[in-house]
């Protein structure tokens, strides 16, 4: 098996896991590629079935093109997709023009999700994240227990060896499942080529410049780039020195921000 | 000795080409550093990633410039320090994961710094590598932790291990010392069953025997570390041993039944044969389904270590937990059998508890059954049995009855399938390896105790009851053999009192005394439950590991067992005092009188706990006589009904 076809098997192991073990899981989606991966690989793990919600958390501030993406992809897939907003906050006027990067984030991402976890009443959560990605998310397990207030304990966290997890959660806890773990951002546009998979067409360059990582459209910076194709992009990635999420400004906006939201309850 | 401080920093090993590209992806392995702590590891990571130019650029010099203003020498480690800070920013230290690649493959180096939680961060690290670099300071030989880590590389299963003796320049570059620490390890390594593929000589603060020979060592004929590294294979090849899919699930989202599982050895083709275990059914593979839908349908093979979904030809009750396997070549399907387990809970494992375990998507209760030897993983001294208990981070061979069969193999034949983790809670409280199937107790003698039960109704079994003097063990076991008797169930009352005047005389009270009472009550117990009575124990038994002793024997004989704790409070029982027992105590005419002058161990998990100062006799004896008749007259066979 090549390594594509060890971290997919894994990766499938690991939501046929949860689908077992919890009554109520749900899938976070943002239409970003990792999440597209990950939709793609539930539908293969259940024979082209999605036997669970997908939760789009809509920040107000999505990208047209994404939305028009999500409409796409729903019907595509047929699955059914749970969007949610935090519009208490956004009645109160949280959002990018007033309020720094970190609060919205926090406000409109992870407490959207917090309301709408309590709404579903969900028990765990399936979600996109690697390793790679951020250094606060290195320390992470593929079964990760989070508490009544969404605090992650990362000082104390569960051991897991020889694919068993934690796959149980307490009254008003929630698990998150993250089977992207060991992937990295090379390995997931290599298997979205591979596997041809349907990505947004903001990742791909236009006129001199592409998005690397997609978030919300007053924070999300697209990077130089003349990549126009799949290999462009793993050509780009082979030689590139910055960082995935540089584009994104909630994370640069304070010393350990990202460490701040994550301890807070987001992905 | 060229020290770095005072030069600039050499050029990283030339002869390896900067990772232009990633190497073959297929070809990545995790890697685990382990040995004693002062024996280099973070040097010898800092300078495998120096040299195979894993480092950011302008970490090397920016951490050469703040040594030398702080006037000290150049080390390796401080580059692995400030990669892991980097990384952990405030976070704690935990398992965590360096990558670092050469032109023929890429790898991951898991590492578990700290030190108190240590072992459980090195247990979980290597259980997920594929390979492992012990290392040894040549200076020192063996140490300790050496030896420790080699017992867990061994119990984990790790066989890919190279050796690499540390710090060759420090003894000269002799021969002799290498190859003396080379023998002794060996040796100790080899009791263990492990057999490392090298014994690499190195310096790594020099950079010498990882990527490139050093002149210092014309003598060494072997691979570099870095060459022994490139020979491991990245997933252990499994797929030439016999078919295993642990079935995760068997999902029914449309006409079709589909069997979803991994393949944990051998491989799946359309048309093969399967029997799943535990149960016995046998099928065969009539489709792989897959999504999207080829155009040609998947025939297979598909290789150990892929996820499957497949349907079969007929329609067979399949759950999860099964083991689809090779009709020829099947896993064991058993009860009991002993392992080798390492504990990782503050709570201890205990025996005589029941506790659940998993062993591939299987999950049960097992019962410990007893604990032979414990050892303990810090000072590595072994202790007996004694203490009943496996406290955090010791290793200890074990006795486990699982409640219903289990489908497992042994002795490494499909390692995934010859472990286990043990729950405590929500978390794995440890893990073992399975190294030997208990033999089921054989009935030989006579009567088979089906047949006596087919006479009786009911079947012998003990109901041992514990407590303290005047806590009410008499008056309910009276109360409960009436009961048993007007439901027809054949009962005796061993009472301590009553032994104590005759199979007893001899004895007095002192904690030998004690158990050997106590041992000739559970032998007397276990003869007339074998013949069919329901034993009811009456007895003070203070120490739980008398009382364990007691249910591992009977559980050896196949006798069933239930512990019930009838519980009242010192002061209670002290006013009660039906035989003026704790007066006498008192007054220091009864020497070692428990609760007084002797401990008593109340039950960690009893089956049953009877608070007699709380609860009514009437309700008391509802709850006992439910448990006896529960065990007397189950309402179906042990061992069968766990499948289908």
């Amino acid at each position: 098996m090549s390594h594509l076809d060890d971290l997919e098997s894994q990766s499938i192991y690991l939501l046929r896991e949860a689908f077992h073990g919890f009554e109520r899981p749900a899938m976070l989606w943002s239409m970003g590629k990792d999440s597209n991966v990950l939709l793609w690989l539930a539908k293969k793990a259940f024979c082209g079935h999605m036997p669970f919600p997908v939760v789009h958390i809509d920040t107000t501030y999505e990208f047209p093109e994404m939305l028009e993406f999500r409409s796409w992809a729903q019907k595509h897939y047929g699955f059914d997709l749970k969007v949610w907003t935090n519009f208490e906050a956004r009645g109160r006027g949280i959002g990018y023009e007033t309020t720094d990067p970190v609060t919205v984030t926090h406000e409109l991402k992870t407490v959207a999700l917090q309301q709408c976890l309590a709404a579903f009443d969900f028990d765990a959560l399936i979600t996109g994240i690697r390793r790679d990605e951020d250094s606060t998310r290195a320390k992470e397990r593929y079964f990760s227990p989070r508490n009544a207030e969404f605090e992650w304990d990362y000082k104390d966290q569960p051991p897991e060896f020889w694919n068993h997890f934690t796959t149980e959660s307490g009254p008003g806890e929630h698990v998150r499942v993250q089977p992207l773990l060991d992937w990295t951002e090379i390995d997931i546009w290599r298997y979205c080529d591979r596997e041809k998979v349907p990505l947004p067409g903001m990742y791909f360059s236009r006129n001199g410049e592409r998005y690397r990582s997609l978030g919300c459209m007053p924070i999300s910076k697209p990077v130089k780039s003349d990549a126009k194709t799949i290999d462009d992009i793993i050509e780009e990635l082979k030689v590139t020195r910055t960082s995935e999420r540089a584009g994104r400004a909630q994370d640069h906006h304070e010393r350990n921000a990202m460490q701040k939201l994550r301890a807070k309850g987001f992905m | 000795m060229n020290t770095l401080s005072d030069t600039t920093l050499p050029s990283p090993a030339a002869q390896v080409p900067a990772p232009a590209q990633r190497a073959s992806a297929s070809d990545h392995l995790q890697l685990v550093v382990v040995g004693h702590v002062d024996h280099g590891k973070s040097t010898l990571i800092g300078r495998l990633l120096f040299d195979t130019h894993s480092v950011p650029d302008g970490k090397a010099e920016r951490i050469e410039a703040a040594c030398k203003a702080e006037g000290m020498e150049f080390e390796y480690a401080f580059l692995l320090d400030a990669l892991l800070e980097e990384q952990a920013q405030n976070i704690t230290m935990d398992t965590t994961r360096v990558p670092f690649r050469t032109a023929k493959r890429s790898f991951t180096i898991i590492d578990a710094p700290g030190h108190k939680e240590f072992l459980k961060n090195m247990i979980t690290g290597a259980a997920s590598a594929d390979a492992a670099v012990l290392l040894v300071d040549a200076q020192e030989g063996l140490r300790e932790q050496t030896r420790r880590h080699c017992f867990l590389l061994s119990l984990l299963g790790l066989r890919q291990i190279v050796v690499a003796v540390n710090k060759m320049d420090l003894v000269g570059y002799k021969p002799e010392v290498f190859d003396a620490i080379h023998k002794e390890l060996g040796e100790f390594l080899a009791k263990l069953g492990v057999e490392p593929a090298h014994f690499v000589p190195i310096s790594a603060k020099h950079g010498e025997g990882l990527l490139k020979h050093s002149d210092r060592m014309p003598w060494y004929r072997g691979p570099t570390l870095l060459e022994a590294l490139e020979e491991f294979r990245g997933n252990p090849p499994a797929s030439g041993g016999p078919l295993r899919i642990s079935v995760q699930d068997v999902y029914r989202f449309d006409a079709r039944r589909i069997v979803a599982g991994l393949i944990e050895s051998g491989t799946v083709s359309v048309g093969d044969p399967v029997e799943f275990v535990p149960g016995g059914k046998r099928s065969r593979v009539k489709s792989i389904e897959t999504w999207p839908q080829p155009e040609t349908p998947i025939l297979g093979p598909i290789p150990s270590g892929g996820e499957v979904a497949i349907t079969l030809e007929d329609e067979l009750f399949v759950e999860r937990g099964q083991i689809g396997s090779a009709p020829t070549d099947k896993p064991y399907e058993a009860r009991t059998f002993t392992a080798r387990v390492f504990w990782i809970h503050d709570i201890s494992l205990r025996s005589g508890e029941l506790i659940p375990i998993k062993l591939g998507t299987q999950q049960a209760e097992a019962r410990v059954l007893g604990i032979q030897r414990t050892l303990d993983a810090i000072t590595l001294e072994t202790g007996t049995g004694t203490t009943g208990e496996v406290k955090v981070h010791e290793v200890a061979e074990i006795r486990l009855r699982v409640r219903k069969p289990i489908a497992f193999d042994v002795g490494g034949k499909v390692p995934a399938l010859g472990r286990f983790v043990l729950m405590r809670g929500r978390r794995i409280g440890g893990g073992g390896v399975i190294d030997s199937v208990v033999e089921e107790p054989v009935e030989s003698r006579g009567a088979s105790p089906i047949s006596r039960s087919a006479i009786l109704g009911h079947r012998g079994c003990i109901v041992w009851m514990t407590g303290l003097s005047g806590s009410g063990k008499s008056t309910l076991a009276q109360a409960l053999e009436q009961r048993l008797l007007n439901s027809g169930i054949l009962s005796a009352i061993l009472d301590g009192d009553v032994l104590r005047t005759g199979l007893s005389r001899n004895l007095g009270f002192t904690p030998d005394d004690r158990s050997e009472n106590l041992r000739r009550a559970t032998e007397l117990a276990i003869h007339l439950a074998d013949a069919g009575v329901v034993v009811i124990a009456a007895l003070i038994s203070p120490f739980r590991a008398d009382r364990a002793m007691a249910a591992e024997r009977a559980k050896e004989r196949g006798v069933p067992f239930v512990e019930v704790f009838i519980n009242a409070p010192l002061a209670e029982c002290e006013r009660r005092d039906p035989k003026q027992l704790y007066k006498k105590a008192r007054a220091g005419q009864i020497p070692q009188f428990t609760g007084i002058d002797s401990p008593y161990e109340a039950p960690l998990a009893p089956d049953l706990e009877i608070r007699t100062d709380k609860q009514s006799v009437g309700d008391s004896i509802e709850k006992l006589t439910e448990l006896t008749l529960g065990l007397a007259r189950p309402s179906e066979q042990a061992g069968a009904g766990a499948n289908i």
